[in-house]
């Protein structure tokens, strides 16, 4: 496969880095929107060489993370149906919902699968008649497209077997929420690269204008983030406060127009909510009136399952930025990737368990 | 804005998938279901094989059962698999194979000429180990109550002496060597099992190491301080579990790791790491740093360890942590695994 090596070449990242502490005459606080990105940073030890310098919180940006509470029961309700064929991405399997997860679903009998893609899913109901086949959509902008090709593929198809479960939420909004936010220290933000490959970055002009912030679109190999924080750091020290695209090798200014289209075509604007940040107006994609019939939740009245977050882990601390996962009194102890209590422990995506599984070792020293 | 955050999971009630992963799960399931019930002296090792004294003969015997699907994959089958699997285990504690037995779950509806390849696989497989397959034992169940073939081997392997390889004996100042590529089993049974496509195939490696353990025990006899096959779990949960054996700490080359370029490209689509994908024909030596070129020469002089390099090195700090040098200059802990590698959203 190309470019995997290439962006990850030890001296040219020892040049970024040492042209970001040339550049640097402070701390700066930056926020990686991305959990993708977390991985890496904390994978590699990036942090860790720069940390003098540049300050990482870890954003919102992980669609299994953010997945609120709510949808998660109604997957696990719609999954322990005997009619079901309850299908998703791996990693939402083991997120805790309120009494258990997919995979104790699935031990207990439910028909749980994991897919690739919402394709395969749509598949399956195609070759399982008397079943019904639901799909966990979730994610941002980047998921989006494939999840509203197999919505419009199964009304075209005359599929009518096939429903998706949406929890889908979109950057934007999140940014703005974490800005307004009185406890905000992110001063620079490096923006998902692969949320942007399909939208590209218009939306992001206005935010980075009204609130004077650098926005730094940027890719997901160590020598992009390494990159990214350079533009950003020198955003920051000239004063200026501009979207910048680092990850140019996938990113156009207007994005994916056919993938916007199809989005736009299946899915509208709804309101959110976002686990440990709370409700964000128009934050969300919801299926559209005229797709209805594939909406699981109208399809199924799940719509009546309302389950109330209760205020046990410190994950809305850790999504916000505000709080690093080592200085969580449950990090390690009570909440470990077996027993998880919260959403970002648990994803392959979630702050703390990227600090859980790389980074012990240097909490200890 | 408030924090939120779920509820604690309750404690699970069934066996699940994650059981079976090699990974924390599966540890905790032995230590707490079966060892307080079954517990000896012998069985308490919890080695790769038991060691038993006969007269004054030490005996090796490991048991295995193997469920993979698809049966035939790219490199093997179940049945290559099957001898593999438990000769490596006795392998890996110094002993050589003699001895197999081989118990079949075969469902209602297998084709025979399945049973046919399977079969001729593992008479292949047990010609090229040098053991003899004495025992065996078939079952049929009903269509559904088993997934085509279900096989189970037990091998019995004599242990010569002055050789005893054993988790516990690494220690501070030893190489840490694999004989060949990482990864490559898992990846080929998992491309096959979903239907996805790569741009190259990854065939299985699954082979009996004996001939790699014999080059070793006769170049370096018994300065070979460990050997390990990283099958479940891969070659960090291996690397975990004699860190933990032997109380050190493991330092890894991230740019040393042979990883195929297939191999990690396709870990990289599923969001996957290689150091924890499965291995059916490699081992994981620990020797004396000054022997380290001797045990890569050795091992590179059969085609199976061709690939042979050294990955890290043992170290007082950190006992029982197996830490990683990435390739730009930072560090990470690379830790058990739960459960199964899960793969990612995007």
């Amino acid at each position: 496969m190309k470019y995997l090596s290439e962006y990850r070449d030890g001296t040219v990242a020892r040049g970024l880095i040492a042209e970001i502490r040339r550049t640097a005459t402070r701390q700066w606080v930056l926020m990686e929107v991305c959990g993708g990105q977390t991985h890496t940073i904390v994978k590699q030890g990036l942090d860790e060489l720069l940390g003098d310098v540049v300050e990482m919180v870890h954003g919102p940006g992980c669609p299994v993370c953010v997945t609120p509470l709510e949808q998660i029961d109604k997957a696990l309700a719609l999954a322990a149906r005997p009619d079901v064929i309850f299908t998703s991405f791996g990693d939402m399997l083991r997120v805790p919902g309120s009494d258990c997860d997919l995979l104790q679903v699935r031990a207990r009998g439910g028909a749980v699968r994991i897919v690739y893609s919402p394709l395969d899913a749509l598949e399956l109901a195609r070759k399982n008649p008397e079943k019904e086949v639901v799909f966990f959509a979730v994610g941002f902008e980047t998921t989006a497209p494939a999840n509203a090709m197999a919505v419009w593929r199964a009304k075209e198809l005359g599929v009518t077997n096939f429903s998706v479960l949406v929890s889908h939420v979109t950057v934007p909004p999140a940014m703005t929420a974490l800005l307004e936010s009185p406890d905000n220290r992110v001063q620079a933000f490096l923006a998902a690269g692969h949320v942007c490959t399909i939208m590209g970055w218009t939306e992001y002009e206005p935010i980075a204008a009204k609130y004077k912030v650098p926005i730094v679109v940027t890719g997901f190999e160590p020598l992009d983030i390494l990159e990214g924080m350079l533009l950003a750091v020198r955003q920051l020290e000239e004063g200026r406060h501009e979207v910048e695209n680092q990850y140019v090798r996938s990113v156009r200014r207007d994005g994916n127009q056919p993938a916007q289209d199809l989005v736009s075509r299946v899915f509208e604007l709804v309101d959110r909510n976002w686990r440990g940040i709370g409700p964000i107006p128009r934050s969300g994609l919801g299926v559209r009136a005229e797709f209805a019939e594939f909406d699981a939740e109208r399809r199924f009245a799940v719509d009546g399952i309302h389950t109330a977050e209760p205020t046990i882990c410190r994950a809305g601390d850790v999504l916000r930025g505000v709080l690093k996962p080592f200085d969580c009194p449950a990090f390690g102890t009570l909440c470990t990737p077996e027993r998880p209590l919260g959403a970002p422990m648990v994803s392959s995506e979630g702050a703390c368990a990227a600090y859980y599984n790389y980074g012990r070792f240097r909490s200890a020293v | 804005m408030t924090i939120v955050c779920p509820v604690p999971v309750a404690v699970t009630e069934r066996i699940q998938l994650g059981h079976g992963s090699g990974g924390k799960m599966s540890a905790a399931l032995v230590r707490d279901r079966f060892l307080p019930l079954l517990r000896n002296d012998i069985l308490g090792q919890l080695g790769d094989a038991a060691i038993v004294g006969v007269g004054n003969q030490t005996l090796a015997i490991s048991t295995d059962t193997f469920v993979v699907q698809p049966l035939e994959f790219p490199g093997g089958n179940i049945g290559s698999l099957a001898v593999h699997g438990t000769v490596n285990d006795l392998a890996m504690m110094g002993a050589q194979p003699r001895w197999l037995s081989a118990g079949f779950v075969l469902e209602e509806g297998l084709p025979l000429d399945v049973l046919d390849r399977v079969v001729q696989a593992m008479a292949e497989a047990a010609a090229a180990a040098g053991v003899l397959l004495v025992a065996g034992d078939t079952k049929v169940v009903e269509r559904g109550k088993a997934d085509g073939i279900f096989i189970n081997t037990t091998g019995v392997g004599v242990c010569p002496a002055n050789f005893a390889p054993a988790p516990a004996r690494a220690q501070p100042g030893d190489a840490v060597i694999v004989s060949g590529l990482i990864g490559r089993h898992g990846i080929a049974i998992m491309t096959a099992r979903e239907g996805l496509a790569f741009e190259a195939e990854v065939t299985s490696d699954s082979a009996a190491l004996t001939p790699l353990v014999d080059a070793l025990r006769e170049r370096l006899g018994d300065a070979v301080h460990t050997l390990r096959d990283p099958t479940r779990g891969g070659v960090a949960s291996a690397l975990n579990e004699i860190a933990a054996a032997a109380r050190i700490g493991i330092v890894l080359d991230e740019a040393r790791l042979p990883i195929p370029g297939p191999v990690a490209a396709a870990c990289e689509m599923l969001g996957f790491d290689p150091l924890y994908v499965a291995n059916e024909g490699l081992l994981v030596a620990f020797v004396p740093e000054a022997r380290a070129d001797d045990a890569v020469s050795a091992l590179r002089s059969h085609p199976l360890g061709r690939a042979a390099t050294r990955i890290g090195r043992c170290v007082k700090e950190h006992p029982g942590m197996v830490v990683l040098s990435t390739g730009i200059g930072g560090t990470r802990v690379v830790d058990m695994l739960p459960g199964d590698q899960l793969p990612r959203i995007c």
